[in-house]
């Protein structure tokens, strides 16, 4: 079996955490792979923070619950930096929010890309609603989880009725980041 | 394979409950399994069933043994302190032989408790948490595939052998998300069918037929006596047909972890890494946990040093059903966390090292 590439993504609520993760999970099962999306759903949801953890592969998951070692994190505030930071595995991606958080991670041992999602999304796309989407770009870019060409069918599939609107700008918000 | 939907395990027992043909839920609201209303009372009506947000977990249960009594497929859904208000009436409606079926989305417990995943509900509804002599078919999904299959299953059975059901899920797979396969919407059997369908439902007996009654009182403790052994065969009907496990790695293996829904998955990791280190290990997951999978240890041999049941709760509640299912032949031991605390799968690795004494 391979191994499951596992994916943490925490911050305040409000800020897509969730979404994010689902979006990923989406593109994941659209290739065919298997996933798992699980929520925090506990008091610390109820002091408005979020996160979930998602696990793609190759081969069925076992386990969805995934408690340090992570591959990939993403920090989307700076609480979420501090209290994560530790469990993210050497070598691994470690994704910033550079627009939230201004601290800096005590981390020297794994790969760090800082994304200004809140001024990229307006410089790139013209509203900070897609900053969420200015990290998810970044996260596919770097890690490559999933193919970005899925995305259009993710969002197709996500974004119905009203909010189908958002579609073109939040597709441009998916390549807006760089890597330095 | 059919189309992939990515479903918590809460939509996923909803969908595939009304496409089973349930058309009557009842509950009352309840973390960590609040999407099963949710859902139930935006779609149910459109399919014309009906969705009742009871006044309390007695008001729902109630309102079920009605509906089913009725000849209607019927749902309940609640989390572990409303299963408990819910007993008096679930041993009610098994002692007139009515099918309902009810998900529990297991939270910490004792008394109100957490709301994160917890396993401690198994004897509750293995054993019965009401009174008398009777038993509830327990199914234990462990993916939200099988949230899905398996109650599409269970309404089946429950008609079958005319008693309650329980899916018995914790807040874990009520709450994640995984690709799933939806089964097939079928008709439920309605209005003039039912007559015809389930003779024993309340349909008014319109000068055609003996007058019946539902009736769970018997004073003349003879008649119960023999009332309970005429309906107790489907309970070793149930012993004999019912009993379901998966064994993963299990051939070799000389240790034997016994674990069943969200934590089997996650022992499962557990396994895989102690295979790599050279440890022998294997899994016995039981589907159903009432009727229990005594069969899945009759091939268990020599090679076999150690079975530890892994589980969320603080008594080892499965690990009394491990026992007896080894009859001694084994050591049983425990591996456990409790009040909505989770095992991780590096957890299980050391704790299952310290069993061993492997430094």
């Amino acid at each position: 079996m391979s191994e499951a590439k596992k994916i943490f993504i925490a911050g305040f609520g409000g800020q897509g955490v969730l979404l994010i993760g689902q979006l990923l999970s989406y593109g994941a099962m659209y290739q065919d792979k298997e996933v798992t999306w699980m929520p925090s759903y506990g008091p610390e949801m109820r002091g408005g923070t979020a996160n979930c953890t998602v696990c793609i592969s190759d081969d069925p998951i076992a386990s969805p619950f995934v408690s340090d070692n992570f591959d990939v994190l993403i920090a989307m505030n700076a609480p979420s930096l501090e209290k994560f930071e530790g469990n993210l595995k050497p070598g691994g991606e470690l994704f910033i929010n550079t627009s939230v958080v201004h601290i800096d991670t005590k981390r020297t041992d794994v790969n760090v890309h800082k994304v200004d999602c809140n001024r990229i999304a307006i410089e790139e796309v013209g509203s900070d609603k897609s900053a969420n989407m200015v990290m998810l770009g970044a996260i596919i870019n770097v890690t490559k989880a999933i193919d970005l060409d899925i995305m259009e069918k993710v969002f197709d599939h996500v974004f119905t009725g009203g909010k189908a609107k958002f579609i073109p700008s939040n597709l441009k918000a998916l390549t807006a980041w760089k890597p330095e | 394979m059919s189309e992939k939907h990515l479903k918590k395990g809460n939509e996923a027992f909803a969908i595939a409950a009304i496409n089973a043909g349930c058309r009557y839920y009842f509950g009352y609201p309840i973390t960590p399994q609040n999407e099963v209303p949710e859902y139930m009372s935006r779609e149910l009506a459109k399919v014309g069933g009906s969705f009742i947000q009871a006044e309390s977990e007695l008001g729902a249960i109630n309102m079920a043994y009605g509906a089913a009594a009725a000849g209607g497929r019927v749902l309940l859904s609640s989390s572990s302190p409303g299963i408990a208000l819910m007993q008096e009436s679930i041993s009610l409606i098994a002692s007139v032989e009515l099918p309902v079926v009810i998900i529990n989305v297991m939270r910490g417990g004792p008394g109100i408790g957490s709301i994160q995943p917890s396993q401690a509900d198994y004897e509750q509804v293995t054993r019965g948490g009401g009174n008398g002599d009777y038993r509830t078919i327990v199914f234990a999904p462990s993916s939200i595939q099988e949230t899905a299959d398996m109650i599409y299953k269970a309404f089946d059975i429950a008609e079958e052998y005319r008693n309650p059901v329980i899916i018995c899920a914790d807040g874990m797979l009520g709450q994640m998300m995984e690709p799933v396969s939806l089964p097939p919407a079928r008709e439920p059997v309605m209005g003039d069918a039912i007559r015809e369908a389930k003779p024993y439902a309340l349909t008014g007996h319109r000068w055609e037929r003996e007058r019946h009654a539902i009736n769970s009182v018997w004073l003349q403790q003879d008649l119960l006596e023999e009332y309970i052994d005429s309906y107790w065969p489907k309970f070793e009907k149930a012993e004999r047909e019912l009993q379901d496990w998966e064994e993963f790695m299990l051939d070799d293996a000389e240790i034997v972890f016994v674990s069943y829904g969200s934590t089997a998955r996650i022992t499962k990791d557990a396994i895989q890494t102690l295979r790599k280190e050279g440890i022998k290990a294997g899994l016995i997951r039981p589907k159903l946990i009432w009727p229990f999978p005594f069969k899945a240890f009759e091939k268990l041999g020599d090679n076999v040093k150690n079975v530890v049941s892994v589980e969320l709760s603080k008594a080892g509640q499965l690990m009394q059903d491990v026992k007896m299912a080894v009859e001694g032949k084994y050591p049983v031991s425990l591996i456990n966390r409790y009040g909505g605390m989770l095992l991780s799968p590096d957890e299980i690795v050391e704790r299952t090292k310290k069993l061993l004494e492997v430094k």
